[in-house]
């Protein structure tokens, strides 16, 4: 913030200056400095161990369990992928992914967005960063930008426990994919970066979800409740047949599309749909909660 | 705008016009929301309306032009609903006869009856006779039967498991027939489209209805429907595609109208070469491979897969069939038993309810029994032992009974 200052201290009011080239410093600052922010919390050092705590226990559970009996089975009612965990260590990487992303990571990605605003409001410090000439709506894109970019840190943090969980306790080697072909290491090396990215794409809704929630109101806790609540909410009707008419429309309907970058050629229907829906999701409720936070009166 | 300190936000929020501008903010999303469902409401609409204008042909050129196709070299993606009124067959497979094999292997008959109802996504890819390819796409994983040469391998990536089976034909892939193009035809191309109306024509009126746009590519739709009244079928359609010839969707529709029993179509097709890595299969490293080596033979026969017992009927004495065409109903004498209790012991309770779920009694002058209903196969069976089954309507199968005497 402090450097921002420097930048722009002359100036009043945030919509005053058409000039592009501070305002693209500017906002990279300010991003910067919201990045530093809620990769310093405790909370959210919190929750990346969590998820990184994930792929250490599927992976020991795997290996115990199959210490004793050979060969595949077990592939039933778990998530996806774990059947292929022993043979291949990189399937730990989307065996975690797939058991993270229904509920943990977009439980993370709830707190760390349902607090973006509110929790600022919440501890006082939100009056404080508007005094900065900012303007609000860049300095909601730079809590929306920190969020995102939290949402492929976590992602990436999974996906790199679960890589190094796999080369400790597992073969690595050529990887088959689900359609049965054959792929070298590196090319599933490759894919194991896409899918990390397809998934931290597929959190991009939520997070616009939580920014929306969190500039409703001025409680903290209570973004995050909301924000995570509508989360569980949303997969229960997901869940409900005959509520299958609206399930397309909800945004977790195609995380699980991931699995198609696996496919020998990648089947690319799922996958497009998931981003149309991500970026709808992130239009929504990214343009709502401009509306409301530039709009809203900040007495916190 | 945009105040930054909140006395003053206050005091524009009092200020009506600031108000007013503030609230027309929440008109974004809004409008966002509302060009959203515009689109996902139109486009389809929009995509559906052109049918493409294509040189008027006859059922009989088009016919040749099926039976002239020579494509050996596609891919594709398809997708397959079937609605055959049943209530689930995912309840069946645990006791839908098995060609061998432990429960979950990865045999190909086990598979291809999830097939027989919902919604699947299939993708094909084809080189020639010899090398085909069939994947079942499920949630994050994939059920692969590839056809390279003399092998037939089957892989099923969620439980981790193959199958093999080292055939000079495969079977397996035959029973995807109506998927990949057939092989060359010998006879000439005319000769076999002659033949076909001729034979058919008593029964059956083939038409060209028009034109239909099929995975992005103009096809024209023949239309085949039964002649006779009294069948389940109400029209079997299938496109052709009008540049090579290949049928590219198959829908069949139930004479009691509704959505259609059957419906097959490419979503997606190439007709280049697809890659020979497509058709190269090794198991992966502990993948628990089931052999085939083709003592237990491995016959899929589709009665296999009827509800409950009645697959076993096929195999009862004095079998005949009553009628032609469409409307041909099989007879078959059970010996007396009424309903057969489901065979081998394990399952029959399951068979049984099952069956008495489907089941409706009805009365005539052969006597009283119980008719099994799918939207597109009925089945009679007596109290004295008779069985008949046809894809007719109810009411012919009565009428069939009553006349059998």
């Amino acid at each position: 913030m402090s450097r921002a200052e420097v930048v722009e201290a002359p100036r009043r009011g945030p919509e005053a200056g058409p000039e592009r080239r501070p305002s693209v410093l500017w906002s990279l600052g300010l991003f910067r400095s919201e990045l530093i922010t809620v990769l310093r919390r405790w909370r959210t050092l919190a929750l990346l161990a969590v998820l990184a705590a994930v792929p250490i226990l599927i992976g020991i559970a795997v290996r115990v369990d199959t210490g004793g009996r050979r060969g595949g089975g077990g592939g039933e009612g778990g998530p996806a992928f774990l059947a292929q965990i022993t043979n291949n260590g990189l399937f730990l990487v989307f065996a975690a992914l797939a058991a993270t992303l229904p509920v943990f990571l977009p439980m993370a990605v709830g707190v760390v967005a349902g607090d973006a605003v509110a929790g600022e409001a919440n501890s006082g410090t939100l009056r404080y960063l508007l005094v900065a000439p900012a303007g609000r709506t860049r300095l909601l894109l730079a809590k929306y930008a920190s969020v995102l970019a939290f949402c492929l840190i976590a992602t990436l943090v999974v996906a790199a426990s679960a890589l190094a969980v796999g080369a400790l306790l597992f073969p690595l080697g050529e990887v088959t994919t689900i359609s049965g072909t054959q792929i070298s290491f590196a090319d599933g090396l490759l894919r194991a970066v896409a899918i990390a990215g397809v998934v931290a794409v597929s959190l991009s809704g939520m997070a616009a979800l939580g920014l929306f929630i969190s500039t409703l109101t001025n409680s903290g806790i209570a973004a995050m409740a909301t924000t995570v609540g509508l989360l569980i909410t949303v997969q229960i009707l997901g869940q409900i047949p005959q509520l299958h008419a609206i399930g397309p429309y909800l945004f977790p309907h195609y995380w699980l599309s991931f699995a198609d970058v696996l496919r020998e050629p990648v089947y690319w229907d799922q996958l497009v749909k998931n981003f149309e829906l991500q970026a709808l999701y992130v239009a929504v409720f990214g343009s709502a909660a401009w509306a409301r936070f530039t709009a809203k009166d900040i007495t916190a | 705008m945009a105040p930054n300190d909140s006395a003053q936000a206050t005091d524009e929020a009092r200020d009506l016009g600031a108000g007013r501008r503030k609230a027309a903010r929440y008109l974004v999303p809004v409008a966002v929301a509302g060009v959203a469902a515009a689109t996902i409401g139109l486009v389809p609409a929009l995509a559906a309306a052109g049918d493409p204008s294509l040189p008027k042909i006859s059922a009989q050129q088009l016919i040749e032009k099926m039976a002239a196709s020579d494509t050996q070299q596609l891919s594709g993606t398809l997708k397959i609903s079937t609605d055959l009124g049943l209530p689930g067959l995912g309840s069946l497979g645990s006791f839908a006869p098995k060609g061998g094999g432990s429960d979950k292997s990865a045999s190909p008959d086990a598979k291809l009856t999830e097939l027989a109802s919902g919604t699947h996504t299939l993708r094909v890819a084809a080189d020639g006779p010899d090398r085909q390819k069939v994947s079942i796409l499920e949630d994050a994983a994939e059920y692969s039967l590839i056809h390279n040469g003399n092998d037939v391998w089957a892989y099923d990536s969620g439980s981790n498991q193959a199958y093999h089976s080292q055939r000079s034909a495969a079977d397996a892939a035959k029973e995807h027939g109506k998927k990949t193009p057939d092989a060359g035809v010998p006879t000439t191309p005319k000769a076999l489209a002659d033949q076909f109306l001729k034979n058919v024509d008593p029964t059956t009126a083939v038409s060209v209805d028009g034109t239909a746009q099929v995975a992005g590519r103009d096809a024209y739709q023949l239309l085949i429907k039964p002649k006779q009244s009294g069948s389940t079928v109400g029209s079997v359609r299938v496109a052709v595609d009008a540049k090579t010839g290949v049928p590219l969707k198959f829908t069949l529709a139930s004479s009691a109208g509704g959505k259609a029993v059957v419906d097959a179509g490419f979503t997606k097709v190439d007709f280049s070469k697809p890659s020979a890595d497509t058709f190269s299969f090794t198991p992966p490293k502990g993948a628990k491979v089931t052999q085939d080596d083709g003592k237990q033979k491995q016959t899929f026969k589709p009665e296999q897969s009827l509800p409950g017992g009645l697959g076993g009927l096929g195999d009862a004495k004095n079998t005949k069939v009553i009628g032609k065409g469409w409307t041909s109903i099989a007879e078959f004498d059970t010996g007396g038993k009424g309903i057969p209790k489901a065979g081998n012991g394990k399952g029959g309770g399951d068979a049984q309810t099952f069956l008495d779920s489907l089941g409706d009694k009805v009365s005539g002058k052969f006597g009283s029994g119980t008719v099994f209903k799918t939207r597109l196969v009925n089945a009679l069976i007596t109290d004295n032992g008779k069985v008949y089954v046809g894809a007719v309507t109810k009411d012919a199968l009565i009428a069939a009974a009553n006349s059998a005497k």
